[in-house]
């Protein structure tokens, strides 16, 4: 499939936007979820089908459920029932959304993509839709129009770039959003995104990794963590008393190259002498629910809290995740909260006082090591990184609902010496997305994957050309999960790379032995591995 | 076929309003009645529709943040794009509604030889913004009409916009802007694909009523010269409550009024009502503070969770295996030290 993407081009659409009828292929949509993973959840309509059948078996009222869920939403969220009526069309979000630039279906425009939820909105709950129907922008809503829903609202990362250029802030991951709950009311979801949760739900974590072998993995880290520095490693879980619980996005003890940046947590807390511990409980940062409903999002995130608070810790510190920050930093105060049975977060090494999580309790990882460097608490050898030459690609939660910009830099600036920015307008707010994001990374949606994965892509391969460079660094776990596909794909040469994953790399640990590799295992470039010998020399 | 129909709804509107200069009885009820009913749906309506928006909750606290955040005190941070307080909020929708900031962003995707270039294109940001000043310049020079002293600051505006002194009357600069560049809307709606594929009826309705508006006016300031001082005491008699339809009001100002009207009446129930809108959109109108103050969010339901216990109980054995502490340990050892006990 990926051999037959062809040249992209942008054509001119045709005909009408109003007609529903989509063609379902194979390697653009994500598959059914699987009844099981329904009925654990307690969703409706649990069934067999796939969204290739002709016949999808939604419940007899299927049309009212939906209506009636409209309503509701449009009731509860200003967001939604304004995002519906203040459109004017003027098209500044069109070629900003990386699915329209990979795959010139102009239903990907972000506004023909809300558009397709307006003009039910319009049929059914404007006075002039009701009288003048399609003049007024309306359409009935048949099983064509769910179909084409399920197709649209799921080929959209949530990632909010179209929102940075629109003038009234028109937030399309909230009209996705609204969408996929609506689907859910009657059981047209996808497994990706449900399996997860179900996992998380029960166990405690997207991949279903039960507490004895979310043990094993972190035993195994801690092993390879004490192999590479010589120094004993251990991976305190459930631990009642201690000041910091640490939460991180379940890929990083299973995943490649996420494992990497798990080594890179693992030294620098060992190396600050950090009194943290895991949960077995709350083995999970990322939060699939944010891409089902937020009755969902709820559901999984009470744990932290409630875990935070059996164990008895200080404060919360938080891994390298996208979406799982959109979480953490927007919504778990609010649905979760008040978590006043924790102090203000405050860095034990440096005395900073994290006021900007002076309510929530929970700190990025990045912003901890940033105000670590800054104050110059960690020995840090760059050449130790030079086999890279690093660019950053922001991912789209923390640039764009937290503003997560500056922090990841300053780490990077302090870890490694080759370091180039992507172009201005493809970096920070206006950062593009892997097109993997919201659940839709998985390998049955490959084609769909890689064309919105073109954007991104297409900046590394400019930096690629004029820099030379050959490591992405990311903050987000399913950035690390799919971007190596892509880049695979369109940049080979370039791999991915967690910030703490080049931290661990730098990290001068007190008492280490020669260290002659990498986190990979790749050997030190000579002039770092010459260095460090002279350091132990040194020391010794 | 949008473009079609709109236009052709327009072109009636016009045709209507200059039929009602025909006859007394229509002169009446266009001068007298219609000016009072649109005005009452503009009001109504309005209120209406920004009541709608204001009484739903806004559950999450959720703006899309478009530069640094404040964090650590020694990054700088970007106090507008991204606010943390009230007043970098403040500042932020100033710049939005003033100066159209995130229009300003615009670039313009383009791929040549499977690469993609993401090029300048101001002209979008440029003609929306010369247009709304220039609208709400034109319309608060009509204040001049409707006020017995003119205040100073319509004379200043009007003198302003009239500068350069070219032509009888002079000719106003806001005209020329305002009618090139709703032009170019008008034209970017047509000669873009995308665009063309997503316009809606209402978006040429819009543009068209506008433009009818603006031309009817322009030809009676400087080809029709209309008769100032009548329309004057017909304004004023409106504002005042007594209105009265004089016969030296042409038709053309009578036509000029229906659009306007029409206008009026139209908006409440139209994406013109983006201009209250913006004010409340909760991706732009929030500081960024979820995380240093709590964001209430009035119907915060209940959701059912897996609480620990239970989880506990589910793997307790498995725990108790991999030396995981437990909160209640097991069973059989409490049964037992209770005996002891």
């Amino acid at each position: 499939m990926p051999e037959t993407l062809v040249q992209i081009e942008l054509k001119p659409p045709h005909g009408d936007w109003r007609d529903s009828h989509v063609e379902f292929r194979k390697g653009s949509i994500c598959y059914s979820a699987a009844p099981k993973n329904l009925t654990a959840l307690g969703l409706p309509n649990p069934r067999a089908w796939q969204p290739l059948d002709k016949d999808w078996k939604l419940p007899p009222d299927w049309k009212r459920i939906i209506l009636d869920g409209m309503k509701e939403r449009l009731d509860k969220y200003r967001s939604f029932r304004l995002f519906m009526d203040i459109c004017v069309r003027c098209g500044a979000c069109a070629d900003k959304c990386h699915f329209y630039l990979g795959s010139s279906d102009p239903k990907n425009m972000p506004v023909a993509r809300a558009e397709l939820m307006r003009s039910i909105y319009r049929r059914y709950f404007t006075l002039t839709g009701r009288i003048f129907g399609k003049l007024a922008g309306g359409r009935e809503l048949t099983e064509d129009v769910i179909k084409e829903w399920f197709y649209y609202f799921y080929q959209c990362t949530e990632c909010r770039r179209c929102s940075v250029f629109c003038p009234y802030g028109i937030d399309t991951a909230e009209i996705t959003m609204m969408g996929r709950e609506l689907l859910n009311l009657i059981g047209c979801n996808t497994n990706w995104v449900l399996e997860p949760a179900a996992n998380c739900f029960r166990v405690g974590n997207h991949l279903g990794i039960q507490p004895h072998g979310f043990k094993d993995s972190l035993d195994f880290a801690a092993d390879e963590a004490a192999e590479i520095t010589g120094l004993d490693f251990h991976v305190p879980i459930n631990r009642k008393g201690a000041e910091v619980l640490f939460v991180m996005p379940s890929a990083d003890y299973f995943g490649t190259p996420h494992y990497y940046t798990l080594l890179g947590y693992l030294m620098l807390f060992r190396e600050i002498g950090l009194d943290y511990t895991v949960s077995a409980y709350a083995s999970e940062g990322g939060n699939f629910g944010l891409f089902s409903s937020h009755e969902m999002m709820k559901r999984l995130n009470a744990k932290i809290y409630e875990e935070a608070k059996r164990l008895g810790v200080k404060w919360i510190l938080g891994g390298e995740c996208g979406h799982m920050w959109r979480v953490l930093h927007q919504y778990m105060d609010t649905m979760n909260g008040p978590a006043d049975f924790l102090g203000v977060p405050v860095s034990p090494l440096t005395g900073t006082v994290f006021e900007n999580a002076r309510s929530t309790k929970m700190v990025h990882i990045c912003e901890f090591t940033a105000d670590l460097i800054h104050h110059g608490k960690l020995k840090l050898d760059p050449r130790r990184n030079d086999r890279w030459i690093a660019t950053y690609h922001d991912s789209c939660n923390p640039a764009r609902a937290m503003g997560l910009l500056e922090e990841p830099r300053s780490i990077l600036r302090a870890v490694c010496r080759n370091f180039h920015e992507m172009p201005e307008n493809t970096i920070r707010e206006q950062t593009f997305c892997c097109g993997s994001g919201a659940g839709l990374g998985t390998d049955e949606n490959l084609e769909m994957r890689l064309r919105g994965g073109f954007p991104r892509a297409n900046a590394v391969k400019y930096v690629k050309q004029k820099h030379g460079v050959n490591l992405l660094t990311c903050i987000c776990a399913i950035d690390k999960a799919t971007l190596p596909t892509l880049l695979e794909y369109w940049v080979p040469g370039v791999e991915v790379a967690g910030v703490h994953e080049l931290v661990g790399n730098a990290l001068v640990m007190t008492g280490e032995k020669e260290r002659v590799a990498d986190l990979r295992g790749e050997p030190f470039p000579a002039e770092a591995y010459a260095a460090t010998t002279a350091n132990e020399a040194g020391h010794a | 076929m949008n473009a079609l129909y709109s236009l052709l709804a327009v072109l009636a509107l016009v045709l209507a309003g200059f039929a009602c200069g025909q006859g007394a009885p229509a002169r009446m009820v266009l001068a007298t009645f219609v000016p009072y009913a649109a005005f009452a749906a503009l009001l109504i309506g309005f209120c209406w529709r920004v009541a709608r928006w204001a009484f739903v909750p806004v559950p999450f606290h959720i703006p899309v943040t478009c530069g640094q955040q404040k964090s650590l005190v020694w990054i700088r941070f970007a106090k507008i794009d991204n606010p943390s307080t009230r007043w970098g909020v403040v500042s932020r929708m100033a710049a939005e509604i003033l100066l159209f900031r995130s229009l300003f962003r615009n670039n313009r995707a383009r791929l040549s030889g499977g690469r993609l270039i993401l090029g300048e294109s101001a002209s979008l940001w440029l003609c929306s913004l010369a247009f709304h000043w220039t609208l709400l310049l034109i319309m608060l020079r009509h204040l001049r009409l409707f006020l017995e002293p003119v205040p100073a600051f319509v004379n200043a505006l009007e003198r302003l916009d009239g500068y350069f002194q070219i032509g009888v009357p002079p000719l106003y600069f806001s005209d020329v802007i305002l009618v090139s560049a709703m032009t170019f809307l008008l034209f970017r709606r047509f000669r873009d694909p995308a665009l063309r594929y997503l316009s809606l009826f209402s978006d040429y309705f819009a543009l068209f009523l506008l433009l009818a508006i603006a031309v009817t006016g322009i030809l009676m300031r400087y080809f029709t010269r209309v008769d100032i001082l009548s329309v004057k005491q017909f304004a004023l008699g409106l504002a005042a409550f007594r209105p009265g339809a004089s016969q030296a009001l042409s038709a053309l100002f009578l036509c000029h009024l229906l659009l306007v009207c029409a206008l009026a009446a139209y908006l409440p129930f139209s994406k013109l009502m983006h201009m209250s809108g913006v004010f409340l959109s909760p991706t732009r109108n929030l500081a960024n503070n979820s995380r240093s103050q709590r964001h209430i969010n009035p119907w915060n339901a209940p959701v059912k969770t897996h609480a620990y216990v239970e989880w506990e109980e589910e793997f307790r054995d498995k725990m108790q295996a991999a030396g995981i502490p437990l909160e209640i340990e097991n069973e059989t050892e409490d049964a037992g030290n209770a005996r002891t006990n």
